[in-house]
């Protein structure tokens, strides 16, 4: 009769922590994430996390892809800033091919990168809110990212992996009803965001729970490779916008904002207020691009044939188009050969593109810095001794994203 | 001064004398290799100098070059100097029928993972990691599937030539 009763592991009733499973699919962890946690009450004793649930082997996929066909696959790295990993890939191709892109195009190109970047900092930060038992904020900021998504529509026709622009610029000029709807945005979303931070920065509630928790020194994060909000939190003013600017982020004047503490706290404040900068930088560049009159006006791309696919019109109607939109499209075209590393500072820290060309027309190699991948290893160190509710809050505040960490 | 390119160049040499070799600057970002038994001091080298202070991970990733008799996988890392904003490219190769390499996690804690990862697609045996086990595969999984063994279906034509099309 004993085989019928149920086994019990050995040592479990020995035991005096429970093993708790926080996913894969836990409404908790907004993503495919597994925590093996060993609970001391509430307490966490150790975590151990397992990833990989959405890996699709992208790395693999772009080395038989021709360059243009990479870029859906970016889109699907941080789903919440597609553009900034579309503009990321785009700018490692540039650096690549030798390509540079008129000044009206790094402007355009900035203006759409740092809505992006407003969009992904609204999601984490409103999160962080729910994760916290504040959920009038998140419900509140939709409105806006919804208002984002609009413009990323009115580019390049899709809102969420987005496919934005090309190697050399942009597919098409942006409509007038993009800039109204960015003129809409910056009017509207200044008070929007100060409504935003008031629910949040002072209150009480939102300060106990999340100040002190989720905490890692400047030291500790540089040894885990923590780059973007995250690193910035802990006092380290490391920004790749101003240490290696890339598409004219040198014309722009902003600030670096930085914590101290690394905590949870901080890393809201710290995206709350690159909120702010982003809007300045995006309303000085749609200053800038609308400096620009007559022909100047119409630049939004490079002149590169052999990469910039052209307009539908010209493919059927002129010759020189309809071959090279041929050849690029078949995937035809080699590149030079060479290896170049180009990061870009996306919304949750440095993303960076290795690309290793052999002279053929697919990569030979292509590995994609992901920072969530490499700051999550960190979440045993940042929880640990800590209660499982803010276990909680710290996963969403260090802004991870799934498909980002699995490639 | 600020540090630069030359000066990294300079003190390698000196340190290491013939056996850091093929320097070279891609793009910018200066590249060397050294033999995988000197990974570590270089690495220790580039971290505790006084002058060079390459403190940070960016980055570590393999790569896989089957025409290259006994030389079959490079492992790259990518490494920064926050403070005056220079990168280094620091290759090692190993044999693919023998691929030990040491694990830098005793100097840098973001290297665990991605040596996981680089040990799942690629097989690098890195000696001396705490955790070596597949990290975005199935632990199931009997092969390394970033090695070029292993291709994908060829999106690309290369069967019609330019030439057939007058274009050569």
């Amino acid at each position: 009769m004993t085989e019928h009763h149920i086994k019990l592991p050995e040592g479990s009733i020995e035991k005096t922590t429970t093993t708790l499973n926080l996913g894969p699919t836990h409404p908790a962890t907004h993503g495919v994430f597994q925590n093996i946690l060993e609970l001391d009450g509430e307490r966490i004793v150790s975590a151990e996390q397992t990833v990989g649930y959405i890996h699709r082997a992208f790395e693999k996929i772009a080395e038989r892809r021709p360059l243009y066909q990479i870029t859906p696959l970016t889109d699907r790295l941080n789903y919440c800033s597609a553009p900034l990993n579309n503009m990321g890939w785009h700018l490692s191709c540039e650096k690549l091919l030798g390509i540079k892109t008129p000044k009206r195009v790094d402007y355009l190109r900035v203006i759409i990168m740092e809505l992006a970047r407003i969009s992904d900092h609204l999601i984490c930060n409103s999160i962080v809110g729910v994760d916290a038992g504040a959920y009038t904020g998140f419900l509140y900021v939709m409105q806006y990212r919804e208002l984002i998504y609009e413009i990323y529509e009115e580019v390049c026709g899709s809102r969420l992996t987005t496919n934005i622009g090309r190697i050399g610029g942009f597919e098409r000029n942006f409509n007038d009803i993009a800039f109204q709807k960015l003129e809409k945005f910056l009017r509207e979303y200044p008070d929007v965001l100060k409504e935003f931070e008031n629910l949040f920065q002072r209150n009480r509630i939102f300060m106990e729970r999340t100040i002190g928790t989720g905490a890692i020194s400047a030291e500790r994060a540089l040894n885990y490779g923590f780059t973007g909000p995250n690193l910035r939190a802990t006092g380290v003013d490391y920004d790749v916008r101003v240490q290696s600017p890339y598409c004219s982020y040198e014309d722009f004047d902003f600030l670096i904002p930085v914590g101290t503490t690394g905590d949870n706290y901080d890393r809201w404040l710290v995206r709350n207020q690159e909120m702010w900068q982003s809007l300045r930088i995006i309303e000085q560049a749609y200053q800038k691009v609308q400096e620009f009159k007559g022909a100047d006006a119409e630049v939004y791309h490079a002149d590169v044939p052999e990469y910039y696919l052209p307009p539908k019109e010209d493919v059927y109607t002129k010759m020189e188009a309809l071959i090279w939109h041929f050849k690029i499209i078949m995937g035809e075209v080699a590149m030079p050969a060479g290896e170049v590393y180009h990061s870009i500072e996306a919304a949750n820290g440095e993303l960076g593109f290795y690309l290793i060309s052999d002279g053929g027309r697919t990569p030979y190699r292509l590995h994609f810095r992901r920072p969530c991948f490499i700051y999550y290893q960190a979440y045993e160190e940042l929880t640990k001794g800590s209660m499982l509710s803010d276990a909680i809050i710290t996963m969403s505040s260090l802004n991870l994203i799934a498909g980002e960490m699995d490639a | 001064m600020a540090l630069t390119n030359d000066i990294v160049k300079q003190k390698l040499t000196e340190k290491f004398g013939e056996q850091v070799t093929n320097f070279i600057e891609p793009y910018g970002l200066l590249t060397f290799e050294a033999p995988k038994e000197l990974n570590l001091k270089v690495l220790n080298f580039l971290y505790d100098d006084e002058e060079l202070k390459f403190r940070f991970l960016t980055d570590l990733c393999a790569v896989h070059y089957p025409d290259q008799k006994g030389r079959e996988l490079a492992v790259v890392y990518h490494l920064h100097n926050m403070q005056d904003n220079i990168r280094v490219r620091f290759k090692v190769v190993t044999d693919i029928n023998q691929p030990d390499v040491y694990t830098a996690t005793g100097l840098f804690s973001s290297a665990n993972w991605m040596e996981r990862e680089t040990y799942d697609f690629f097989g690098v045996n890195f000696i001396g990691h705490p955790n070596l086990k597949r990290i975005l595969n199935v632990d199931e999984m009997e092969y390394f599937p970033l090695r070029k063994e292993y291709p994908l279906e060829d999106q690309v034509r290369i069967d019609k030539d330019d030439e057939m099309f007058g274009r050569g």
